[in-house]
């Protein structure tokens, strides 16, 4: 353990719901939540406003619907738009120090031991951490976040937790148990829901009760590795380094569907619009994969996953795409699917090249190349599958858009061949709502806005990247299966599909 | 059925045979190997419905008949066999035979289930038995191993007129070989897809003749069947029923860099490299006038090798990574002393290909077809940065 609180933990507050607020000026104040907006989707996010309705992540958006008052907003996610801004938090961080570890779009770890010149006495970094966050606060347009501090990851990230929303909270050196023991166990992280069960049968509730346990007693209970674990953290013994730059082990994209499908044409475009999305981030981040996996959950909730491993490995999303649909017909569709993912590990910094891969420019005599390369014919548009030309299926709720003649704005609600979009930016006072035709020719998607008012975007080359830019962190390698009751997770926002009735708390 | 004949003779044949048997039998018959005795002659044959093959011995014949017996046995028995004549005489449901002072006696199947092999079809024209061994091997070396994609398992068979083209592909590299031939019947044209393992395996064992007679059958429905007949043997195989990639439209037209390499050299140093190269890392290659450094490992928990080598190159410096398994096959498969190597950009496919040495003066000029008849892209490895 260090002897200063050198360790940051910055966690951003509500953060997909609070860059809907930034961008959405009529949505600031009320309840937001982010998240699958179907009949099955799963809360990523809620505003602070909807929390104190019972919202919470991870529950159902049905649920949440129950619980929220009308003119609750829900919204499907809007990850460029979360990533633009994420972006941003992390370029202020590592003007503290290069050593940056994120653990998601809201999440990072900052060893200031490794910046330049830091105070690191407890006042110093009560300092430092003031005035990042009024820098956050600016430089985001307004989406706040806590601050923790200490002499470990483990006490930095309780710390940030303590005074949410907006906190922060330096531990002093030497205090670190007086702070952790009265804290319920769960807060420690790899305390789930059935590790804290077994606990509670022995007693256990708070950290505290946690240190009074043997390591025999722990190991017994919760497996060697578990058990050490819980041991250390318990004591705040935690010597775990920040690491910039954690690689991804896996890239995966996943759909839960709005009625549980069987039907293998579906299910293939299904997959090969996802091949399509890792793919993209595989490219995007110069990495390619050698293990193509697919999961699927069926009707009855068990969820089994099917891997297949390469020769070489690939990024190209046809190859992916073939894989994961042969690994499908194996798996079978009996009974129905409502969720399907494709991922692909093993990644390596390589990418074997493919005789047969798309071109990105294409040249004459790339359609022959393509027209008997390809294993996986793209399926011709089907009934109730994602490519129905169907016009309102075009549009979710909270999506940007750009009319010829409104201006910028996002979908408020859609059906019945109609779309409602209100008409505002995250720079103008709320704006009028307006109901056009789904068709409108008028009516395009759009980028996400940009929040700062001179415009200083850091332009497109920011995020396409140049050979210089350090590598985007492109997944996070998920727990292999989330148990019924806990179906999303925050970062693995499901997009729902298909028909979905109007949408934005109308009617309700 | 009773016969007499040479333990070599036998052996080989029966060895040449039992290649062929399926490694798990769909029925019991097709374990089995046929020996057929007519006038003087024995045929030995096996078929699994995929591949036949049928060697041809002469025997001293006493009676003759047909039995059935079980392949990889009888291929392990007359492998053993002490250096005597062997005679093998059918004694009802058995077969006995001997040799030298010893003997065995065999169960039999039942000769009257066993399908009967393909017809051979008729005859498209001549090869020498040479060129065609060298040529698949060239070729099937970039075939894939993956059975999920039939497609890449196989050697497209290109005849027009005089002139035989091959080609395979795993996705990652292609091979491809043009040679001539004498056809049957002047422009004959046709394309099929042979499975690349039995094809390569056929055109290496059948160079006891100096030419091999390919026969083609392109039945209506995907029942076409290629018929190889060298010197005493024949063999039939199924063709694949697939498309082949539409291949000449990823051959590269223009070439911006060019390298001529050693091959030997440019082999041994590319070998000791490699050595460090884990599995799915890349040789790089940095080429710039008069020489080529190769590079593998070089994050901190890997070793690291470098080794230069003396290469012509023509163009600007270019830095290219390649898998050393395939760029090490390629360079096995040119079969001669210099190779030339073709870029386009570090990750468009570069195009290895033989070089003509000038031909000595006391010796024949080189057939004039070998040079550039030969061409092995390798798709590279892109390279972090």
């Amino acid at each position: 353990m260090r002897r200063e609180p050198s360790i940051l933990h910055v966690d951003l507050d509500a953060f997909f719901a609070a860059v809907e607020q930034r961008d959405k000026p009529s949505l600031r104040g009320r309840p937001v939540v982010v998240g699958g907006v179907g009949g099955r989707g799963v809360v990523a996010t809620a505003s602070y406003e909807a929390r104190a309705y019972g919202a919470r992540s991870a529950m159902s958006t049905a649920e949440a619907r129950r619980r929220c008052p009308a003119g609750t907003a829900f919204l499907g996610g809007r990850f460029g738009a979360y990533r633009r801004t994420s972006d941003v938090v992390m370029g202020l961080l590592r003007e503290l120090s290069p050593l940056v570890e994120p653990v998601s779009l809201d999440e990072a770890y900052v060893d200031l031991a490794a910046g330049p010149g830091h105070d690191l006495s407890v006042d110093g970094v009560t300092a430092l951490a003031r005035s990042l966050k009024e820098r956050i606060a600016t430089a985001t347009g307004g989406v706040t976040g806590s601050v923790g501090a200490g002499t470990s990851k483990l006490m930095a990230k309780i710390a940030s937790d303590l005074d949410k929303p907006d906190g922060l909270v330096v531990v002093v050196p030497g205090t670190e148990l007086d702070v952790l023991q009265p804290l319920p166990v769960t807060r420690l992280g790899g305390v789930g829901p059935a590790t804290a069960e077994r606990l509670r049968a022995v007693g256990v509730r708070t950290v505290g009760d946690l240190a009074r346990k043997t390591l025999p007693d722990l190991v017994s209970l919760a497996g060697r590795a578990h058990g050490t674990g819980l041991h250390a953290l318990a004591r705040a013994e935690d010597d775990r380094p920040v690491v910039a730059d954690r690689e991804a082990k896996s890239v995966s994209a996943e759909e839960t569907f709005a009625t549980d499908l069987t039907d293998l044409t579906v299910l293939g475009a299904q997959i090969d619009d996802m091949a399509a999305r890792v793919g993209g981030r595989l490219r995007a981040s110069a990495t390619s994969g050698r293990t193509v996996t697919l999961k699927l959950r069926r009707y009855d909730f068990t969820t089994l996953t099917r891997s297949s491993t390469l020769p070489q490995p690939t990024d190209d999303p046809r190859q992916i795409a073939a894989i994961a649909r042969r690994l499908l017909v194996e798996a079978g569709t009996g009974g129905g699917l409502r969720l399907l993912g494709v991922g692909v590990s093993g990644l390596s910094p390589y990418a074997q090249g493919d005789l047969f891969a798309e071109d990105d420019d294409p040249a004459p005599g790339d359609e022959d190349a393509d027209a008997g390369g390809t294993s996986s014919p793209r399926p011709a548009p089907v009934e109730g599958g994602a490519a129905v030309p169907d016009p309102v299926a075009r549009w979710w709720p909270g999506q940007d858009v750009r009319h010829d003649e409104h201006g910028a704005g996002w979908v408020w609600g859609r059906g019945l061949g109609r779309v409602t979009v209100r008409f505002e930016g995250p720079l103008t006072a709320p704006g009028p709502v307006r109901t056009l035709p789904a068709d409108d020719p008028a009516l395009h998607a759009a980028e996400p806005p940009d929040w700062r008012p001179d415009g200083a975007r850091s332009g497109g080359s920011r995020r396409t990247g140049g050979p210089t830019r350090r590598p985007v962190r492109v997944g996070h390698d998920r727990a292999p299966d989330v148990a019924p009751a806990d179906p999303g997770r925050p970062g693995s926002l499901p997009r729902l599909r298909g028909a979905v009735p109007p949408d934005g708390g109308r009617g309700e | 059925m009773k016969f007499r004949v040479a333990r070599e003779v036998l052996a080989d044949a029966v060895a040449w045979t039992a290649r062929s048997l399926p490694p798990r039998p769909s029925v019991p018959v097709l374990a089995g190997i046929m020996l057929d005795v007519d006038g003087s002659q024995l045929s030995v044959s096996g078929f699994d419905y995929e591949v036949s093959a049928r060697a041809e011995v002469d025997v001293t014949a006493t009676e003759a008949g047909k039995a059935l017996v079980p392949g990889r046995l009888l291929a392990e028995i007359t492998r053993a066999l002490p250096p005597h004549p062997v005679e093998i005489t059918a004694e009802g449901p058995r077969l006995a035979l001997v040799c030298g002072n010893a003997r065995f006696s065999l169960p039999t199947l039942p000769v009257e289930d066993y399908p009967a092999l393909p017809a051979m079809p008729s005859s498209a024209g001549v090869v020498d038995s040479d060129v065609f061994a060298e040529a698949v091997g060239q070729v099937a070396v970039a075939a894939g191993r993956d059975d999920t994609l039939p497609m890449l398992t196989g050697v497209r068979l290109e005849i027009e007129d005089d002139l035989i083209t091959l080609a395979a592909t795993d996705r990652y590299r292609l091979a491809v070989r043009e040679f001539g031939w004498r056809p049957e019947s002047p422009g004959t044209s046709a394309a099929v897809l042979v499975p690349a393992r039995t094809l390569a395996d056929a055109a290496r064992t059948l160079t006891s003749g100096p030419e091999i007679v390919v026969s083609l059958s392109s039945g209506g429905s995907g029942e076409g069947i290629l018929g190889l007949s060298g010197k005493d043997r024949q063999t039939t195989t199924r063709l694949l029923d697939a498309e082949f990639v539409k291949y000449r439209a990823i051959m590269p037209t223009e070439s911006a860099a060019h390298a001529v390499l050693p091959v030997a050299l440019f082999t041994d140093a590319a070998k000791r490299v490699a050595l460090v190269a884990e599995r799915g890392t890349p040789l790089r290659c940095e080429f710039t006038p008069g020489q080529v450094t190769l590079r593998a490992g070089g994050t901190d928990d890997e070793g690291q090798a470098e080794e230069r080598c003396d290469v012509e190159f023509d163009g600007d410096p270019l830095t290219i990574g390649f898998n050393p398994s395939f760029l090490l096959d390629g360079l096995a498969a040119v079969h001669t002393e210099r190779a030339r190597m073709d870029f386009t950009s570090p990750l468009k496919p570069a195009v290895l290909s033989g070089v003509d040495e000038p031909a000595a003066d006391d010796q024949p000029a080189a057939p004039a077809e070998r040079a550039g008849s030969y061409r092995y892209l390798i798709m590279p490895v892109r390279l972090p940065g």
